[in-house]
């Protein structure tokens, strides 16, 4: 898989100041991402995803930032801003949340979808047009070229998620960010983008990294998943044995919550008891031990290290280890 | 809702109507509720799905005369609630409270979690202001926080517990209907689930009837006996839940289904599924006819039929207590694919209850 690996995310830290002082809230994070791959980075609200994900480009602000993030072999970390700006909307796209929030309301989409490839293709500004009728087309948009001259708040929400993909495509990327991309979306429309983006990346071989909460997309969508919990990768397996052999209490904790479409009504849920910890996060304990129904002692005096279980699978718990205790 | 139980809440024909007629809107109407009736039984939930637009929060909010309601009728106990005014109408809020989506929104940010819960027992004088301080904490209590919360502010409190405040706070008047709308949208997985168990036990233990709005198919699965899929503003199918989910009678009500992500790769990339294209229209603009024919798979895989643009369809009872509005609701099944079948994970750890 070597020759194949676009991105690859070594130790990864992200540490926020705060004034009330520092706060690391990504902890030494580790994955990779092969060409034309779709890895899912799933958590709760707060896990971290969104923030490692930001990181990778060096979006975020007032932080500190260590390991590496090599994509193709570059070092993300060491480029200057010039560099990275090459970098950001050219070989790495994005596909945000909330559409409205990121496509410039003053500007019309065409402008917005065109101006990626002026900047990254060189392309001239009659070209760049074509090449934005093109990609609006592509994205499902009837009538593109007429489209062009409209501007964000005359589109519905799915047709500007459609913007945003188009946008993230215009450069012709290797990696496409998606950071839950359909979650203000009806389930009708998040069907149809998640299509959209299933069927742009196997037609470019593009990457897509998919950060989200619903276990259904990442079902659907991802070849291997990471699980964060508490700013750390807890999981990471192939999609299947995520699914049906976790070895993270977590990670079956959060299965187990979902209500399923054949449920007998009004069975309990098995519901994770609390909620997860705040920052600052303790290094030398089981981050999820608070919540454990199998925690013993050594998971709050020791903190657990993510053990590779197989070739395809590794988990951060001690009780699941070949010396533990759960069955 | 069987034939012995008496609907405590019993709604018919209800239209939300807005725009008026002026000189200036040109008369332009827009029909976020049209002609609605169902009803609900004590100790009964009702969900209601459906996209945004399609008029499942008006209902609620009309319901709960949040909105004015154009038409129709809503009686609780056979008391008119529409009509109800001044001493009337309080007495029939104490009955019906809501539970809403943001509870960081709907709870008071610089009134003590105490003092929100206690704002409903002194409106509605079930015990005086000097005396709220223990029937509070038995609230509190009930939705699993301790006592002392009540001292705290919003703020202090996560997703979840805020949520499970806005359920005491509901339930503070002893409600004869609890009307939730998107109660867990706004929460975790993991919190979620706690706040349906919740919900189901407070169900349990005073008999009070749910109106479950939710865009989740699969939670309002778990909570409903009955559903109701809402399209443009109408119910366009109605039905207890089992019937709904697997034997559904209307195209929307497939796409639905089918649209919905299931967590299970197997099944997720295996399958076969029925998608609707483009959007839900504006309420302004109805389609003719059907209002789903527009983006409806049934109507192009039946070559287009006439009846679908020319008449809109009436809800027709298919089978006992479930109802379809669509043409051709006795082909729904043959067209569409086998309905998925999750199998109960037996191999994979459990998460103990």
């Amino acid at each position: 898989m070597t020759d194949r690996r676009l991105l690859d995310v070594r130790g990864l830290g992200v540490t926020f100041a705060t004034p009330r002082g520092r706060v690391r809230v990504v902890d030494n994070v580790n994955f990779d991402i092969a060409r034309g791959e779709c890895v899912g980075l799933i958590g709760e609200s707060g896990s971290g995803k969104s923030v490692t994900a930001l990181s990778l480009v060096r979006l975020l602000k007032n932080a500190t930032l260590e390991g590496e993030v090599l994509l193709d072999g570059k070092h993300l970390f060491t480029l200057s801003e010039a560099e990275l700006n090459r970098v950001r909307g050219g070989e790495v796209g994005f596909v945000f949340q909330d559409p409205m929030a990121c496509l410039n309301p003053a500007l019309t989409i065409g402008y917005q979808v065109a101006e990626p490839a002026i900047l990254h293709l060189g392309m001239s500004k009659k070209e760049a047009r074509s090449h934005a009728a093109d990609l609006l087309d592509r994205v499902g948009i009837a009538r593109p070229a007429d489209r062009l001259r409209d501007y964000p708040h005359q589109l519905s929400g799915g047709m500007r998620q459609r913007v945003m993909v188009a946008i993230a495509l215009a450069a012709n990327p290797r990696l496409i960010i998606a950071d839950e991309p359909t979650t203000a979306l009806d389930v009708t429309i998040q069907a149809q983008i998640l299509d959209l983006i299933r069927e742009v990346s196997a037609q470019t071989d593009a990457a897509v990294l998919m950060i989200t909460h619903d276990l259904g997309i990442a079902a659907g969508l991802c070849d291997r998943v990471n699980v964060m919990y508490a700013g750390q990768i807890v999981e990471q397996a192939t999609t299947s044995v995520l699914f049906s052999a976790p070895e993270m209490p977590y990670t079956w904790g959060l299965l187990d919550s979902l209500p399923r479409m054949d449920d007998v009504r009004g069975t309990k849920l098995r519901s994770i008891p609390g909620s997860p910890p705040a920052p600052p996060l303790p290094d030398d304990i089981c981050r999820f031990s608070s919540r454990c129904p199998y925690a013993r002692d050594v998971c709050r005096d020791t903190g657990p290290e993510l053990v590779v279980r197989s070739p395809i699978q590794a988990a951060r718990c001690l009780g699941t280890e070949s010396t533990g205790w759960i069955t | 809702m069987t034939s012995d139980d008496v609907p405590v809440l019993d709604v018919g024909n209800l239209s939300v109507h807005f725009g008026s007629p002026g000189l200036l809107r040109r008369g332009r109407v827009l029909r976020a509720v049209h002609d609605v009736s169902f009803g609900l039984a004590a100790g009964e939930t009702l969900g209601i799905v459906g996209e945004s637009g399609s008029g499942k929060s008006t209902t609620a909010r009309a319901i709960s005369r949040l909105v004015p309601a154009t038409a129709g009728k809503v009686s609780l106990d056979g008391r008119d609630l529409l009509a109800a005014r001044g001493k009337h109408l309080r007495h029939l809020r104490r009955d019906v409270q809501m539970v809403f989506q943001d509870p960081y929104s709907s709870l008071n940010p610089r009134r003590t979690v105490g003092a929100s819960v206690a704002q409903p027992l002194i409106n509605h004088g079930v015990v005086s202001r000097e005396d709220t301080g223990p029937v509070v904490a038995e609230l509190l209590e009930q939705v699993g926080l301790k006592p002392e919360a009540a001292g705290r502010y919003p703020h202090e409190f996560s997703g979840g517990q805020r949520q499970r405040v806005g359920i005491a706070r509901a339930m503070a008047t002893g409600p004869k209907v609890l009307i939730c709308d998107e109660p867990v949208s706004a929460l975790d997985i993991s919190i979620q689930a706690q706040v349906v168990n919740l919900l189901g036990e407070l169900q349990k233990r005073t008999n009070v009837a749910m109106l479950f709005i939710a865009h989740d198919l699969s939670v309002v699965r778990h909570v409903s006996h009955r559903v109701a899929v809402m399209y443009l503003g109408s119910i366009v199918e109605i039905g207890p839940s089992e019937k709904v989910y697997t034997r559904a009678a209307h195209p929307y009500t497939v796409a639905l289904l089918d649209s919905a992500p299931l967590a299970d790769p197997d099944h997720e990339r295996g399958r076969e599924r029925i998608e609707v294209r483009g959007e839900i229209p504006s309420a302004a603009h109805p389609p003719s006819g059907c209002a789903f024919h527009t983006r409806c798979w049934l109507y192009e895989r039946l070559g287009q039929p006439d009846d679908c643009r020319m008449t809109t369809p009436e809800l027709v009872e298919t089978s006992t207590g479930h109802s379809a509005g669509c043409h051709f609701s006795d082909q729904v099944a043959q067209h569409r694919p086998e309905p998925v079948r999750l199998p109960v994970p037996t191999t994979r750890r459990r998460f103990p209850t």
